[in-house]
Formats: structure tokens, C-alpha cells, sequence
């Protein structure tokens, strides 16, 4: 019997030399980014059409906008792109841009006006999810051939219906869909009248710092560095995005040298990388936010004591160094840190005795029943726990109702809701993506449906801080705007049904040869031309 | 006798038209089941309490936006219809565009399905190599020491949770003795550099002459591919175990040691000549389930295989993903039993 023996060891050590002959790099190559993400949300590269994270990181550094955030200043605000300057017609409603000399498209093309024109109107009457950031200025597809007009080839002239913050106007040109596309490659590539949609699916024209090597969906995502960037050309040649799902499995990538950034390590491998040599932990404010709001249809929920009162009910600190480690901080405001007009002010914690001399006032001196409505994700149901905790310390007993996204928000577009846990995350890098939901509710009634909006949701009547928000979209100083968008909040989180709660964090683990990656905060995405080794 | 050689001169009468009789049967069968599969996942997909324009479109978008992919989606028409228009399609081969991707399911899935299959196979073949051998000898040498270990060795791979096993395999061998490949199906450096004609990088780099990419891929694919394999290693021993000891204590056998046959021949030629067929059978079926794409093993190693695939497209309502894929995974079922069919006939003696 001994070749049965003989067969199985022979199979193990072959295996086993095959295994240990294997040579293993220790470090990336000096001219490449290694970076582990999760990238199962890109499903399309379009500019026009994409408005996923990880689409948006690989759209900034391919595409050229007219004004963009540079990397090194994001709290600067916008600055000059592919426009050098721009001036403002005297009833504020025409911008007009001049082009910058020399640039060029990676196909060799040079960057006009025209090709600016292309594409914003393209993003206008293609009409895809996140066109409201271009429509809501005025822009029609029937308008655009003369809303938007490249009068010769390098100057271009934006007209919106009526007169907005040149800030509000330009910041939503930094968005995504604000990227300038090759006109005439992309139109080669046009196919039925898409204006090249499908093509630029999985296909890219701009004229940024890098261009597509390749997108394996799930897989991978690499970019290659484009050396006629006018900036001029990257350190990293090639930029290579690995689906990496696990935790865990990213931090041993990282702590074995294969990769440079690790971009989703829960806080325990955040906490187990912290120590390890060469590797540097960066903790970034990204634009979510948490909150729950509480429906202002309901007879209790309406009494203004009883916001207030709520609003002390809510363990912040206490979910902020358990569950929601590393991951949200607390902030109470609508406008997320790092957009203009932002504020700091947290007037709330958990006061219990507080909270229940506010509710005898209302007269609920011995509470009450209420529901909460919440999607079935598992921080959401935390917070909804924890809520229910504090809130029974004074007397308020909560029923949580868990369901599907679809089931949960169709509750709360209905307003049938009593108290909703909510997310919410800016569309645009302008304060009035969040303002213009939290704070503006042009028609309270039932039959209005301003259903995307948030005040209107919760059945808030607010024609005054309306009027408020609708004049900051209009202020052309940007820092008179951003001192209204601060009384506005501070206005807000004294009397709003909201109590907004957390600001999301990511915290990226990086090799500490890697320097100059920004992530973009809460109001871009990352760029990696400012990256070096 | 008799009846048995009417029976012989029948079939000599029309060998074709039996044969052909034969295949038709198989191809209804063939055909029976993947209707089933369609239909079966095709509904469910429908009842499922998601909404695949809201993960098309987003949360945000208008009325209207939501009203046109709906239609473009074909969710206005009646069930049945749409399901009939599905069969159209996949008649075609044309399972639909994934709106995860972007990408025709058709493509997704050529480029998911090799990177499992490679990673199957060779899992399969370490099964095989080791798992058959090891179930002979824990047979032959029953209550000793061997049989034992053996049959511990078969336990512990039955029982060990793959995540955890798979990240304490990576984490000893990949992250402190640095003898392997970590995640991925190559080094990152490596990617794109070979023309991709099976998918299959092992066999890829092989073709294409170059030992450094086969040599990298290998200490990629050699962790998982050991992982899947001692899974089925288990299984493979431990049924190898109980059809030995079945035809060890037949009385054949005992006749054939009787008469003075070596031990070897008894055990091989006898007993294990005797199990071919039952043993084709555990291997196609252990090779089967590893095809389906082993979810957790390919989420652990970044392996960007078809259970992965399904798994996140299910997790984002992407459905056009999830039927085609499970059309695929049926269908490599399906394929495999025909061809277990066709071995048996050539092993079984009866069969001929």
C-alpha cells in the first residue's frame, strides 16, 4: 500500500513547492497608484448620465470642466478650468466664458467653445438622472441652441431664465455633469441619435489628467496619465482602481505593499493599520448626512415643545463612539462641513430632564406612543434602536416599523410617517442642493407633491424661511450668500421638525510614500494628478 | 436468452433511429428543465419586492424619468408577455442589458465565467488527486490510525467556515510568509497584459508562451483554488470511503482473495474498477457546485467569478443579471449530467 502513500505526499509537496517558489512584490511601481476600492456602483462613465460615487472619482480626473476645485484649496471654492475667466452680464442672467488656450482633448482635438457648448447642451436634452443640476437654471432641450451659444470658438455664453448667484451657478459647472467631452469624437461614436451615449457608456473624450485604460465592471478601473495635461503631466502614470470588497482583505493588501490606498477599512482594521509601519490613516468628511424627521401632520409631533424636546432625546455621542465609529460625526446643520456657508454649532446632546420638562410643557408629561419608519440597513436600525432607548427614558414609547427602501420612502413621500430615519446626501457642490430641500417648501398643501423635497415631506409650512433660502439663490457676493445660508441654519436647527444628527467620515488607509491624495471632502471626488511618491 | 436477442436484433434494425430517439429524449429533457429554470427564476425575479427602475434611475429622479425606463424596461406590459418577449431574447442569446454594468449580460458573463471555471477545475482536480487516493486508503486501512486522520482531515473541511478559513489562509500565507498572490486573479502590475482569448489567465499565459504572468497567476489561484479544493476533497474521500468499504466486503472480493490475487489488484482492479461509476457521479456533482461560483471564497479573494456576480446583482435588483446568470449556472448543470451520462457508458460495463 505504500504507493497510496507515496501519491499523496508527492501531490502535497508539489503543491507545496509550487506554492513557496512564487516571488511577491513588496511595494507598487513608483510611477503607479494601487488603490483597493469598491466600485460596484459605476454603471456608466457617461458625464452626462453618472452620478455614483466611485463614477464621479474616475470622471474628474478624465474630464475638463469649465471651473473645478483644485485639489490643493477645496474650502477656495471654484477656480478657473478649461474657462480662464468668465465675466457676469449686468442683470446677472448671461455668463460669459473665455476659453483657455492650448489645451487639448487626448484625442489631439483642441478644447473650443464649441466643445463646451456640445456638452452641456448634450447634457440637457439626453435628460438623465442628474440633468436637474443643469435644468433647474432655465434649460430647456427646446432652449439650449440659445441658451447656451459658443459664440466663436473660444468664448461661450450661458443664459439662465432669471437671475442667479453666479456661486450657485458655477458651482453646479463643477458637478459631473458639468465635464467637457471631445464634440467630434464623440459624435463619430453617435449611434440612433444617443449623442454618443452608449459609446461613452464605457468609453471617455475629455481632455483631464488621465484617460480610460480600461473599466472591467466589478472588477477593476485603470487610468492612464494624459502627458499633455495642461497642468502638466501626473506623477502616476497608470492608476489602478481594484475591486476590493472585503475589509479585512484590504488591509492586507495594503499592509503587504500591493496596493498604496486602502479606501474601505471598517474602524476595526482602521484601528489595526493605525500602528503598522509605513502606513498613514487620513480621516475625511464626506457630504452625508444622517438625520430624522418627524412628520408634522401628526397632533403631537406638531407641538414646537416637542421638537425641541426630541431634539434632546437622541444619543449623539453615545452612537458616535459605538456603532458609528469612524464612520459619522456629529453635526447638526443642514449644509455639510466644507460647503460655503457651513456651520459648527451642536446646541444639542442627550438631556433627558431636559427633554421631559419641554414635553410636561407641551403637556406630555407622561409621553406618548409614536412610530418610527425605517429601511432595512443596519446603522439605520441602530440608530433607530438607540432612539427608541432615549426616548422611553422619558416616557415616549416608539413602535419601529423596518421595510424596503421602496416601502419606507413610499411612506414618507405619502407623509404618512410619524418619525423618519433619514439619509441624505448633496447632489451638487452648491449649499443649495440641501438648502433647497430642507428649507424650502413652496406649497404645503397635500395635492402640491413636491415629493423630492424634504420640508414638504415632513408637512413643514415654512413661506418664511422659503423666501429666505429662495434669496440666497440669488445673492451674487459670495459671502453675504453664506452668511444667509448660516442664519438660515441656525434658524433651521431651532425650529425645523429636523434634528439632523451625523456627518459621514471615510477613513482611508495609505501608504505613507503616497503623498498629495485628496479625496475631494464632502464636495468633489478625488483627484489623483497631485499625487506623488 | 430469447427475449434478449430480439431485443439486440431490434436495435440492430435501426441504430440510427434509436440513437436519434435517444437524443431527442435527452434534448426534451434538456429543454424541460431550462423552461422550468426560466420560468421559476423569471417570476420570482418579478415578485420580488424591489424596484429595478428606482436602482435605475435613483432615488431623486422625476415622474417622468421613472415613467420612461419603466416602459423601456417593458414593466408595463402583462407578465406573461414580458416573459414570453424574455424567451424571445434569450432564444437569441440575448439576456439583456445589465443595468448595474451597463454591459449586455451575455459579455458580463463571458468575462466572469472563465475566472470561475479556472478556479473550479483546478479545485476539482486537487479534490480528485488527493481526495480519491486518501478515501481508498482510509478504506483499505479501516480503524487504524490512517483512517482516522483521514476521516478528521474530511471533517474539519466539511465544517470550517470558508470566510474564515479563507481569510486565516490569506493572512498567513499571503500576509505574513508572503509565499502567494493576494486577491485578484493576478498582480495588479500584470493586469491587461496578455490577450485574453479562453479568460482563463492559466491557460491564457500558457498559449501566449509567458511564464511570468502563468507563474503569477498560479500563486494567485492557488490559495482559493486549494481552499475550493479541499472542500471537495472532503466530500470526494469520504464517499471514495463508502463505496470501497461497500465493495471491499462483497463476497467478489473475498473470492478474488481467495483464489490469490495481490492485494493491489484486488483493490484496484476489483473494488475500485467497481465504484467508477458512482465515483463520476460525486465528482461531476462536487465540480457542478463549485461552477456555481463559491460567493464567499470570490468575495474574499477579489476573484471576479459568477457568484459574485450574481450575488451583487441580486443585492442591486439588477434581475436581467440574475436570470442570465442562473440560466448559466443551470445550463453548466445540466451539461454536466449529460456528460457524467455519457462517461458512465463508457466505464459501466452494463451500460455497453
Amino acid at each position: 500500500m505504500k504507493h497510496f502513500t507515496n501519491l499523496v505526499a508527492s501531490a502535497t509537496l508539489a503543491f507545496t513547492v509550487g506554492v513557496t517558489g512564487m516571488p511577491v512584490a513588496a511595494e507598487t511601481p513608483a510611477n503607479m497608484l494601487v488603490i483597493a476600492n469598491r466600485i460596484d456602483d459605476i454603471t456608466t462613465l457617461d458625464p452626462a448620465q453618472s452620478f455614483e460615487f466611485a463614477g464621479s472619482d474616475v470622471s474628474r480626473n478624465i474630464y475638463g470642466k469649465l471651473v473645478n476645485f483644485d485639489p490643493a484649496d477645496l474650502d477656495g471654492g471654484y477656480v478657473p478650468d478649461l474657462a480662464a475667466s468668465w465675466t457676469v452680464s449686468e442683470d446677472g442672467k448671461t455668463i460669459t466664458f473665455t476659453m483657455r488656450e492650448g489645451v487639448t482633448f487626448h484625442s489631439g482635438n483642441p478644447v473650443t467653445a464649441k466643445d463646451a457648448e456640445f456638452s452641456l447642451r448634450r447634457a440637457v436634452t439626453l435628460n438623465k438622472t442628474p440633468s436637474f443640476i443643469l435644468t433647474q437654471f432655465g434649460f430647456t432641450p427646446d432652449n439650449v441652441e440659445s441658451t447656451i451659444v459658443a459664440t466663436d470658438d473660444m468664448t461661450l455664453q450661458i443664459t439662465t431664465d432669471q437671475r442667479y448667484a453666479t456661486s450657485f451657478v458655477l458651482n453646479c459647472l463643477t458637478a459631473t455633469i458639468g465635464g467637457i467631452v471631445d464634440s467630434k469624437v464623440v459624435m463619430e461614436n453617435e449611434v440612433d441619435g444617443d449623442l454618443g451615449n452608449e459609446w461613452l457608456r464605457t468609453n471617455t473624450a475629455g481632455s483631464g489628467a488621465y484617460s480610460l485604460g480600461s473599466w472591467k465592471p466589478n472588477e477593476s478601473v485603470t487610468l492612464v496619465s494624459n502627458p499633455d495635461f495642461y497642468l502638466g503631466a501626473p506623477a502616476m502614470e497608470r492608476v489602478v482602481v481594484r475591486h476590493v470588497q472585503e475589509s479585512a482583505t484590504q488591509r492586507l493588501m495594503l499592509e503587504r505593499g500591493d496596493i498604496d490606498v486602502a479606501r474601505n477599512l471598517n474602524p476595526e482594521d482602521i484601528a489595526g493599520v493605525s500602528g503598522a509601519d509605513g502606513v498613514a490613516v487620513d480621516s475625511e468628511l464626506r457630504g452625508r448626512l444622517m438625520y430624522i424627521s418627524m412628520n408634522q401632520l401628526h397632533p403631537i409631533l406638531s407641538n414646537p415643545k416637542v421638537v425641541e424636546a426630541i431634539k434632546y432625546l437622541i444619543d449623539y455621542k453615545g452612537m458616535e463612539t459605538s456603532f458609528l465609529n469612524g464612520q459619522y460625526t456629529i453635526h447638526q446643520s443642514f449644509l455639510p462641513r466644507t460647503y460655503l456657508g457651513a456651520i459648527d454649532d451642536k446646541p444639542f446632546s442627550l438631556d433627558i430632564e431636559k427633554a421631559k420638562a419641554l414635553l410636561a410643557e407641551a403637556g406630555y408629561a407622561d409621553g406618548f406612543e409614536v412610530g418610527i419608519v425605517v429601511r432595512e440597513a443596519q446603522e439605520r436600525i441602530e440608530i433607530a434602536q438607540s432612539i427608541q432607548n432615549t426616548f422611553g427614558q422619558a416616557g415616549i414609547k416608539v413602535n419601529i416599523t423596518v421595510g424596503t427602501a421602496k416601502q419606507i420612502l413610499g411612506e414618507y413621500r405619502a407623509r404618512t410617517h410619524d418619525i423618519y430615519v433619514g439619509a441624505w446626501g448633496p447632489d451638487y457642490p452648491d449649499p443649495n442642493t440641501n438648502a433647497g430641500t430642507f428649507a424650502i417648501n413652496p406649497d404645503n398643501a397635500q395635492e402640491a407633491g413636491h415629493t423630492g423635497m424634504l420640508a414638504w415631506r415632513n408637512a413643514w409650512d415654512i413661506p418664511e424661511m422659503s423666501a429666505a433660502t429662495l434669496a440666497a439663490v440669488v445673492e451674487n457676493d459670495r459671502d453675504v450668500r453664506a452668511t444667509m445660508y448660516e442664519q438660515i441654519q441656525r434658524d433651521h436647527q431651532a425650529t425645523s421638525p429636523f434634528a439632523i444628527m451625523y456627518q459621514k467620515i471615510e477613513q482611508t488607509g495609505r501608504a505613507e510614500n503616497v503623498q498629495g491624495l485628496n479625496l475631494g471632502g464632502a464636495i468633489t471626488a478625488v483627484s489623483y494628478w497631485a499625487v506623488s511618491k | 436468452m430469447a427475449m434478449a436477442s430480439n431485443i439486440s436484433k431490434g436495435r440492430r434494425k435501426s441504430p440510427f433511429l434509436s440513437l436519434l430517439v435517444k437524443t431527442g429524449k435527452t434534448l426534451t429533457t434538456v429543454l424541460v428543465t431550462m423552461l422550468g429554470l426560466l420560468f421559476v427564476t423569471f417570476f420570482i425575479g418579478r415578485v420580488m419586492p424591489v424596484d429595478p427602475v428606482l436602482s435605475i434611475v435613483g432615488e431623486r429622479a422625476s415622474k417622468e424619468m421613472y415613467d420612461e425606463a419603466y416602459r423601456a424596461l417593458g414593466l408595463d406590459k402583462p407578465l406573461i408577455v414580458q416573459f414570453l418577449y424574455y424567451l424571445r431574447d434569450i432564444v437569441q442569446g440575448d439576456f439583456g442589458i445589465s443595468v448595474r454594468t451597463g454591459f449586455p449580460v451575455a459579455n458580463d458573463i463571458k468575462r466572469v465565467f472563465p475566472a470561475t471555471m479556472e478556479l473550479a477545475t483546478l479545485g476539482t482536480i486537487i479534490g480528485v488527486v488527493i481526495g480519491v487516493p486518501l478515501g481508498v486508503l482510509a478504506a483499505v486501512k479501516r480503524g487504524t490510525w490512517i483512517d482516522q486522520v483521514a476521516r478528521v482531515v474530511a471533517l474539519i473541511g466539511y465544517s470550517m467556515p470558508v470566510f474564515w478559513i479563507g481569510l486565516i489562509g490569506l493572512l498567513i500565507f499571503y500576509g505574513i510568509l508572503g509565499w502567494i498572490g493576494g486577491p485578484g486573479r493576478l498582480d495588479i502590475f500584470y493586469e491587461d497584459m496578455i490577450p485574453s482569448v479562453t479568460g482563463m489567465i492559466l491557460i491564457d499565459s500558457a498559449l501566449a508562451g509567458d511564464w511570468t504572468i502563468f507563474k503569477n497567476a498560479f500563486s494567485h489561484i492557488v490559495l482559493p483554488a486549494s481552499l475550493l479544493g479541499y472542500y471537495s476533497l472532503a466530500y470526494i474521500s469520504r464517499m471514495t470511503r463508502s463505496f470501497m468499504l461497500e465493495q471491499l466486503s462483497s463476497e467478489y472480493v473475498t473470492t478474488a482473495r481467495v483464489k490469490g490475487m495481490s492485494e493491489a489488484a484486488v483493490i484496484w482492479k476489483h473494488a475500485f474498477g467497481n465504484i467508477r461509476v458512482q465515483l463520476i457521479t460525486v465528482i461531476a456533482l462536487s465540480y457542478a457546485g463549485l461552477l456555481e461560483g463559491s460567493v464567499l471564497t470570490e468575495i474574499i479573494f477579489s476573484w471576479p467569478g459568477i457568484g459574485s456576480y450574481i450575488t451583487t446583482s441580486l443585492l442591486s435588483a439588477d434581475m436581467n443579471a440574475v436570470m442570465g446568470g442562473t440560466v448559466v449556472v443551470g445550463l453548466v448543470f445540466v451539461l454536466l449530467n449529460i456528460f457524467a451520462d455519457l462517461l458512465y457508458k463508457f466505464f459501466d460495463p452494463r451500460a455497453k
